[in-house]
């Protein structure tokens, strides 16, 4: 920017504060907006249903209470589907990180015949819409005998195409020049991979632990389509059936409400920790 | 230098160690492939196959769709949903019709909402900008189920949004227990509540000319909402990003010439973000039509079959109804439809030489800038 603008920024213009500030009590007002309804969330998690019903928007209840989170806890399968969405999303993340990473990099610096007809092949895969799937992957899983269990429910999730995709964009991102040191030195492709490659790798690995993370720890439609009993019922699958009032009679908003508060703590907190990654990843997702 | 690096790796490869060396590596490729290559072949590409075959049969949900008692039956499954005349036609007109409706609000609501922010946020001088940019993505990173619990307390009779609407003295509706389209009880308020009878003889897929002009109803209305506020930060950062790679020059030129904030916006800003709208808009319509976990969640389709969606109706036919071939028809119409969009977009979003006048507008703003800077 030549000083020329700069001056120009600082000169006071009155008609450039008036635009100023309205830009600024319009971002307000926007971020009260899209901030209020989390709010309201917490705040009536701790209501008494009455409460809640009554006083839909106040941020203090009237009386403090913890029943809704007692009785998640204490009396339903809350517990269990808490258990099995820590179980399938640390499964996924584990098995995405290590597969997508090791596919990306075969896909960027090994060569071997047929590597163009799988790569092309995983564009393709990456263009189809997931929900066209729901009931193919049913018959697949079924077919294969893996319906209503922990394999069926995490093996389906373990590579993703655009996980992969990622990965060999960042391979081909970094100089190749360490590795083919190794490689004189006589070390395996997977030696290599293991113990030169990875620990280079680790931005883009971040990048995949927080989509994995996230994606696996949000996604329902699989798990509608892989498992059909109580004891594998994930958090995601659980709380939707807590909205179509299956837990309980009458609306009880607090529980339901305190259900979603719970399922939201983890990303949120995956959120706030890798904030300026999360952020600065998408940008970099575009501008290549 | 990539290309550079890669190749000397390739000459020093052959020239040290020769075929071994080569045949290991062509080993350890498709060794590190094959987790990959099995799981989306199992999971992605056998299965479009199998339900390819599923929806040309009459498969029923019992055993497997390859035993010897199940039929293939050509096209009927989409014949039924199609043509067929019944319910299943209706049922598919009506979540087409649904859809479609979804899709013209929130395609352009959430695209506008986020260049809009994107455009206030990348501000040059701007306090708290990284409060605000969290502030508008954080919805996007939560799951949907919880977003639609809590848009269901919003919605609800006594909620939230009726309480505020109630201030002004607005009685809200019923939003999620109520099938009247946005449109028609507009048009009921002008005394129109029933279509011209041309409109109401005349049907598409099942569903009357009137019927397909309802708008979306409150429940659907609601959910649109929804899906507004919890996509727009995820695009806004697409905007954001594309706009921290403008070159400042061409706009501090136009700014010489005497324009002011907004016709810069509209004359000089947006017509450089083309490629990224492209992507925004093809995103933001291939995701409206796959619409299916705050159904679920949510409405299950109520009230009145208005929030049914293909994606929704393609599962409950399925799952629900045991008609499998059926369910898969839907799936695959759903399949076109999206990748027809898709076409249809890029043709509409194709590189085209600006019209003379603009092009002329932009040289003579980079010379100008040019003179400026001498």
């Amino acid at each position: 920017m030549s000083a020329f603008a700069v001056h120009r920024h600082r000169e006071f213009n009155p008609r450039r504060a008036a635009a100023s500030s309205l830009v600024y009590a319009l971002l307000l007002a926007l971020a009260v907006l899209y901030i209020f309804p989390f709010l309201i969330q917490i705040a009536t998690s701790f209501k008494t249903d009455a409460d809640a019903a009554s006083n839909p928007i106040s941020l203090v209840p009237e009386m403090w209470t913890t029943a809704a989170y007692r009785r998640l806890f204490l009396n339903s399968d809350f517990p269990i589907w808490l258990k099995n969405s820590v179980i399938v999303t640390i499964f996924v993340t584990l098995g995405r990180v290590f597969f997508n990473s090791l596919a990306g990099y075969a896909l960027s610096r090994l060569r071997f015949r047929g590597r163009n007809v799988v790569y092309g092949g995983l564009v393709a895969v990456m263009s189809v819409p997931m929900v066209v799937l729901l009931i193919p992957k049913f018959l697949v899983i079924n077919q294969v005998g893996i319906y209503d269990s922990y394999a069926g429910m995490i093996l389906p999730l373990l590579v993703d195409a655009s996980g992969v995709f990622i990965m060999k964009n960042f391979f081909d991102s970094i100089p190749v020049s360490v590795e083919e040191q190794a490689r004189i030195d006589g070390a395996g492709s997977f030696r290599i991979f293991w113990s030169i490659v990875l620990p280079m790798a680790r931005p883009a690995l971040v990048t995949i632990i927080i989509l994995s993370f996230q994606g696996s720890w949000n996604e329902l439609s699989h798990f509608i389509v892989s498992a059909q009993s109580p004891a594998l019922t994930t958090l995601t699958k659980g709380v939707a059936s807590l909205a179509s009032g299956q837990l309980s009679a009458g609306t009880q908003y607090p529980i339901k409400l305190a259900a979603a508060v719970i399922m939201t703590i983890p990303v949120a907190v995956l959120f706030f920790l890798f904030q300026k990654k999360i952020m600065n990843s998408s940008e970099g997702a575009v501008k290549e | 230098m990539t290309m550079h690096l890669r190749a000397s790796h390739r000459a020093g490869g052959s020239r040290r160690a020769g075929s071994g060396l080569r045949h290991g590596e062509s080993l350890a490729g498709w060794m590190f492939i094959t987790p990959m290559v099995v799981i989306l072949g199992l999971f992605l590409v056998i299965p479009v196959g199998m339900a390819l075959w599923v929806s040309f049969s009459d498969w029923g949900g019992r055993g497997s769709p390859f035993s010897s008692g199940v039929e293939f039956v050509g096209l009927n499954n989409y014949a039924d949903v199609l043509t067929g005349g019944g319910l299943a036609q209706q049922d598919f007109g009506t979540s087409l019709r649904n859809n479609l409706w979804y899709v013209l609000l929130v395609v352009p609501l959430q695209t506008a909402l986020a260049l809009g922010l994107a455009a206030m946020v990348n501000k040059r001088v701007l306090h708290g900008r990284g409060f605000f940019r969290t502030a508008y993505y954080f919805p996007s990173v939560t799951s949907t189920v919880a977003i639609t619990v809590l848009w269901m307390f919003l919605f609800s009779a006594s909620g939230s949004i009726n309480k505020v609407l109630s201030w002004v003295g607005i009685n809200g509706p019923n939003w999620f227990n109520d099938p009247d389209g946005v449109l028609h009880t507009v048009l009921g308020w002008l005394g129109i509540s029933n279509g011209p009878a041309w409109m109401e003889n005349a049907d598409f897929l099942g569903v009357s000319l009137w019927d397909w002009i309802s708008g979306p109803s409150f429940a659907m209305f609601a959910l649109i909402l929804m899906a507004v506020f919890t996509t727009s930060g995820t695009f806004m950062l697409l905007f954001i990003a594309a706009l921290q790679n403008l070159s400042p020059e061409v706009d501090e030129a136009a700014t010489m010439d005497g324009a002011n904030a907004w016709q810069k916006f509209w004359k000089v800003t947006l017509p450089q973000l083309k490629p990224t709208l492209f992507t925004v808009v093809t995103l933001g319509i291939i995701g409206c039509w796959q619409v299916f976990d705050q159904i679920y969640t949510g409405t299950q389709g109520g009230p009145g079959k208005t929030t049914v969606t293909p994606a929704y109706l393609s599962y409950s036919t399925a799952f629900n109804n045991q008609q499998w071939g059926r369910g898969a028809a839907i799936s695959f119409v759903l399949f076109v439809i999206i990748v027809v969009l898709t076409i249809v977009l890029r043709w509409a979003f194709r590189e085209r030489p600006l019209p003379r006048r603009q092009r002329r507008y932009y040289e003579s703003l980079v010379a100008k800038k040019k003179e400026a800077q001498r």
